[in-house]
């Protein structure tokens, strides 16, 4: 089949990716980075750890400090939870649509703003994942010029929750690629020419 | 019409890279060397991972900026320049946040994890790291637009067409 573009594609893409198969195939792919996402804020927001350290020790008695390690303290944390509640609450909406919301189309506007939307949201997811991905290299080992200790050593179950949650929104990150490059890509290939030239009468004004 | 808003992107990308390559020299060019107590230290921007990466980030798209500066325009790279747009507008945005998150910690401390703040020691290369991460900020805010002007010429098939 022919792209409007007026490239042609190999035959036997067109019988591999047929329309059915690829809605499902993004629709499952939705709900993997939705559950990524809910699962990574999740994990930072409930992240808190209370230690115990004895810094002193006046006589016979030990002066004890309690110290709680909660994901507030730090806005980089703040951030990533935050990114991570609005991807999520995109994917969710995204998978609604697709499923129940078939007859919302004003004039083709539809597939651009879902594009678009993909696409900032991944900025964010990405600009979050990466902000808490440096504070929590900073908090594990530490930055010796600037005399910050790492702190992995004593609050190490906060640092190992962190950790989940990171890889947790690193894998939603991937999937919102993926989900967005496919998105674009299924468009073009199912969708006539016909149908494309509906998106000629949303052109932004100049 | 076509014509000034080939003129506006060209201008638009040039201001772009013109604000990542600053923002490369602003951060590589930071360095102060201070005395606390008895010993000195110097404090650079290679200290801290994330500066690192950050002008990593900027090299990188500063010279991608440079080579699409000079894409003539009827050529049939452009549809890969959507996709290098993409790419790149999620490595700053990326870049400056990681950058933002440790230069807060510089500025403010951490009292749980028992961080000083560094900024009232090395006040001018703090200043300068401020710059640079403004600039920065600014060049962000550039790709974006450009990206979803990538993006709208991309979705509304018009405008790639030869006519």
């Amino acid at each position: 089949m022919a792209l409007q573009s007026g490239k042609k594609l190999p035959m036997f893409i067109g019988h591999i990716w047929s329309k059915q198969k690829s809605r499902w195939t993004l629709l499952g792919l939705r709900l993997l980075a939705f559950l990524a996402a809910a699962a990574a804020t999740l994990v930072m927001v409930l992240n808190k750890q209370t230690k115990t350290f004895v810094v002193a020790t006046i006589g016979t008695t030990p002066v004890n400090l309690t110290l709680t390690a909660k994901f507030h303290h730090t806005p980089a944390f703040v951030f990533f939870a935050i990114a991570n509640g609005l991807v999520s609450i995109h994917n969710l909406v995204m998978i609604m649509v697709d499923l129940l919301g078939s007859k919302f189309d004003y004039k083709g506007f539809r597939f651009p703003m879902i594009a678009s939307l993909d696409m900032l949201n991944l900025a964010l997811v990405s600009g979050g994942a990466n902000a808490a991905a440096f504070m929590a290299e900073l908090g594990k080992n530490g930055n010796s010029h600037a005399r910050w200790d790492k702190i992995c050593d004593k609050f190490g179950a906060y640092c190992d929750r962190g950790a989940g949650a990171l890889i947790a929104s690193f894998l939603a990150l991937a999937l919102m690629l993926l989900i967005s490059f496919l998105s674009i890509l299924n468009h073009k290939l199912v969708n006539s020419s016909s149908h494309n030239s509906h998106n000629n009468i949303i052109a932004l004004p100049n | 019409m076509a014509e000034t808003k080939r003129i506006f992107t060209f201008l638009l990308r040039f201001i772009a890279f013109c604000t990542t390559l600053s923002a490369v020299i602003i951060m590589i060019s930071s360095r102060q060397r201070a005395t606390v107590l008895v010993f000195s230290f110097e404090a650079k921007y290679s200290d801290t991972p994330a500066f690192k990466y950050f002008v990593i980030v900027n090299a990188i798209v500063s010279i991608y900026g440079f080579l699409v500066l000079f894409l003539p325009s009827k050529s049939l790279l452009w549809r890969l320049v959507v996709a290098l747009d993409a790419v790149f507008t999620i490595l700053l945005t990326s870049s400056i946040s990681a950058a933002l998150a440790i230069a807060y910690v510089g500025e403010k401390g951490n009292p749980i994890a028992g961080w000083l703040p560094i900024c009232d020691q090395v006040t001018k290369y703090c200043n300068q790291v401020k710059g640079a991460l403004i600039v920065g900020f600014i060049s962000v805010v550039l790709y974006m637009l450009l990206f979803l002007y990538s993006l709208h010429t991309v979705l509304n098939p018009l405008l790639l067409e030869k006519s």
